[in-house]
């Protein structure tokens, strides 16, 4: 298993006068140096670094955006121009921070498909994949809270929309909805208070991630990583250090990642984002088509699919709560998909789900594009509840390799030595 | 630890069950002050009611006025939509109460109790959708009125009719009448 002694030797004076009174760097070379990893491990699993990398962009552009940003109705659309224009490299560290969002949610989206297929979320990692959604949730609220802070006309109509979401409790309890509505506003509707709560929150949040992707870290160097055969870890020769060798795996693809990022931030800087947003809100008029941020769309379909308000509020939330269960959702034995010939075609069913939820989210609510938005919704829900605990007891799994050493080398007499 | 049971409490039991809600009461009521601050704020509450004048909307037209920072739709209904609304039978509509702040909480969505007595070419309507809270269109012109010819709100297809009741879509309530009355003859007072 993961757990293994540091080999950390400290060699001047003044690291063995700290190794004795706090042994951080014994902690971080055991975590981040030699720490064992899975030999097999492919480029899928270099998306937990890119998600740390772009954590710790967002918080620095974030913060210097801040230095300029002004959060009050008046002057919030005006002081982002400003940043645009007039600050040395505004425009620069202002197309980071919002493109930087949507490469965070692709990296995300990306991990948590990773950790779909191959079953990461089984035991004994749940407590890893439900603080994942926890910090899923976080982003969300996050990202959210920052989209609102340009305060162009999509800001202003999707706060709107987003917090009349909870008016729908007045059709459990009369009034409640309409209460909590009123106090997340500060107001009878959208205005710069709730702008100004916004920013506080869109400060915060971000270092409350730091703390939720630290215990994820925790949780993950506990039982160690999964890997593409599902198997665990049996022996030396299965793993091997993480320095160099997921470090540098890790550095490359962080390398090409930022390059396609790099071409989004300076030649379509707004590609992803929405031209209305660069008219100042108006709170007596809607743009004819709102729409949100291109990562929120799949949710965005499932509520509109449904014809209920209160309905619809349910259905969106629990698409994404549900994913707190599939640990125990998920029947079958085997960790991989790479094993399990059933159950890949509806991994890659649902996949499309999601992807078809996008393309339709991002469309006006009529005709057969509600039609076909219920019908995927009605998948999302059924692969979720029905295909995970039925196929994981009907399958039978292909044979496994023996250890994660064989699957890469072969039979084991043929393995070299390793250490 | 306790060498005393349940059964058999002893005084420290007691000191500790004491301390205890006494904290708990004690943070709880700490903690209110800091939800209610995110409650509207005396300003916001002290916002003054408007006047305003009807006499430039000549039959057939709309305009929309700013009260309490949502929009307030008033339209001046030609005779032919005011028939249309009185025409609608109770059962046909989706949401059959009022939304009259004026009036009881029960009353029945008839377009009598939408307007004021004598005054039924007169729509006053909080303009925002009771789905999640879009501004219908309707008001203009040019604007698409939706199937029942009163307002449609693009962003999830809810159409109303000329009384502003919701007819199709996926919002759950009539159109908010707000408090108002009529200072004079063209002049009212919202609020
Ligand atoms: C999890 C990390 C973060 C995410 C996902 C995120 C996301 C966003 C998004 C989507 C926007 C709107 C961009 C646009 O369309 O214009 C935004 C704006 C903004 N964010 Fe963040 N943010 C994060 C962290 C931070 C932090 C830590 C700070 C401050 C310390 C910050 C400060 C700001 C400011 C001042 C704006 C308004 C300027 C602008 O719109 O460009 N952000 N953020
Ligand atoms: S807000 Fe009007 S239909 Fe959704």
């Amino acid at each position: 298993m993961a757990s293994h002694e540091s080999t950390y030797r400290p060699t001047s004076n003044i690291s063995k006068w700290l190794d004795a009174r706090l042994p951080v760097q014994r902690m971080m070379h055991g975590q981040f140096v030699d720490f064992p990893t899975p030999r097999n491990i492919n480029y899928l699993w270099t998306t937990g670094g890119l998600l740390t990398f772009f954590l710790a962009v967002q918080i620095v552009t974030g913060i210097v955006l801040a230095m300029h940003y002004m959060p009050s109705a008046a002057d919030a659309f005006n002081s982002v121009e400003h940043i645009r224009r007039n600050v040395n490299y505004g425009w620069l560290i202002r197309n980071i921070h919002a493109v930087g969002a949507s490469f965070f949610f692709l990296a995300v989206y990306i991990h948590i498909a990773r950790g779909l297929y191959y079953g990461s979320y089984k035991a004994p990692r749940e407590v890893l994949w439900i603080l994942g959604v926890v910090i899923f949730l976080l982003m969300m609220a996050t990202a959210f809270m920052g989209y609102s802070l340009p305060w162009g006309q999509m800001s202003f109509w999707a706060v709107t929309v987003i917090t009349n979401l909870f008016s729908s409790i007045d059709s459990i309890i009369p009034g409640l909805g309409t209460r909590i509505v009123q106090w997340l506003w500060g107001g009878y509707a959208v205005s710069g208070t709730t702008l100004n709560r916004f920013y506080a929150l869109h400060y915060l949040l971000p270092f409350v991630i730091v703390g939720v992707v630290g215990l994820h870290i925790w949780a993950l160097h506990v039982v160690g990583q999964n890997n593409p055969t599902g198997l665990d870890i049996k022996s030396p020769s299965d793993t091997v250090p993480m320095a160099p060798y997921a470090v540098m795996k890790d550095v490359f693809a962080l390398s090409v990642f930022v390059l396609l990022f790099a071409w989004f931030v300076f030649y379509l800087p707004d590609y992803l984002g929405h031209p209305d947003n660069y008219i100042e809100a108006n709170p007596l008029s809607t743009p004819p088509h709102i729409v949100p941020e291109w990562y929120f769309l799949p949710y965005y379909a499932i509520l509109r699919a449904i014809p209920d308000k209160l309905m619809g509020v349910i259905a969106m939330f629990s698409s994404i709560l549900l994913l707190i269960f599939v640990p125990w959702l998920d029947t079958s034995r085997v960790r991989s998909t790479k094993y399990r010939p059933v159950y890949k075609w509806f991994f890659w069913l649902f996949v499309f789900t999601v992807v078809a939820l996008g393309y339709l989210g991002s469309k006006p609510a009529e005709g057969v594009y509600v039609q076909w938005a219920r019908v995927f919704t009605a998948y999302y829900f059924i692969h979720l509840l029905v295909v995970l605990p039925i196929v994981g007891v009907m399958e039978t799994a292909k044979p496994l390799p023996r250890s994660i050493a064989e699957s890469v080398l072969g039979s084991p007499a043929a393995a070299p030595k390793h250490r | 630890m306790a060498s005393h049971s349940a059964e058999d409490p002893n005084r420290r039991d007691f000191i500790v069950i004491l301390a205890q809600a006494f904290a708990g009461v004690g943070a709880a009521v700490a903690l209110w002050p800091f939800i209610h601050q995110m409650n509207p704020d005396a300003s916001t509450q002290a916002l003054a009611s408007i006047e305003v004048d009807l006499s430039p909307v000549k039959e057939g037209q709309a305009i929309t006025v700013s009260w309490r920072g949502k929009p307030v739709f008033i339209r001046n209904r030609t005779a032919e939509e005011v028939k249309t609304a009185k025409a609608v039978k109770l059962t046909e509509l989706k949401d059959p109460i009022a939304r009259n702040e004026a009036l009881p909480d029960r009353s029945p969505a008839t377009d009598q109790n939408r307007t004021k007595k004598d005054k039924e070419n007169w729509l006053v309507l909080v303009g925002i959708c009771t789905h999640l809270g879009c501004i219908p269109k309707g008001q203009s012109m040019g604007d698409a009125k939706g199937d029942y010819g009163g307002w449609f709100c693009p962003c999830h297809g809810s159409h109303y009719d000329t009384a502003g009741r919701i007819r199709l879509g996926p919002a759950p309530q009539n159109l908010l009448v707000p408090p108002y009355e009529f200072v004079s003859n063209t002049m009212i007072k919202i609020g």
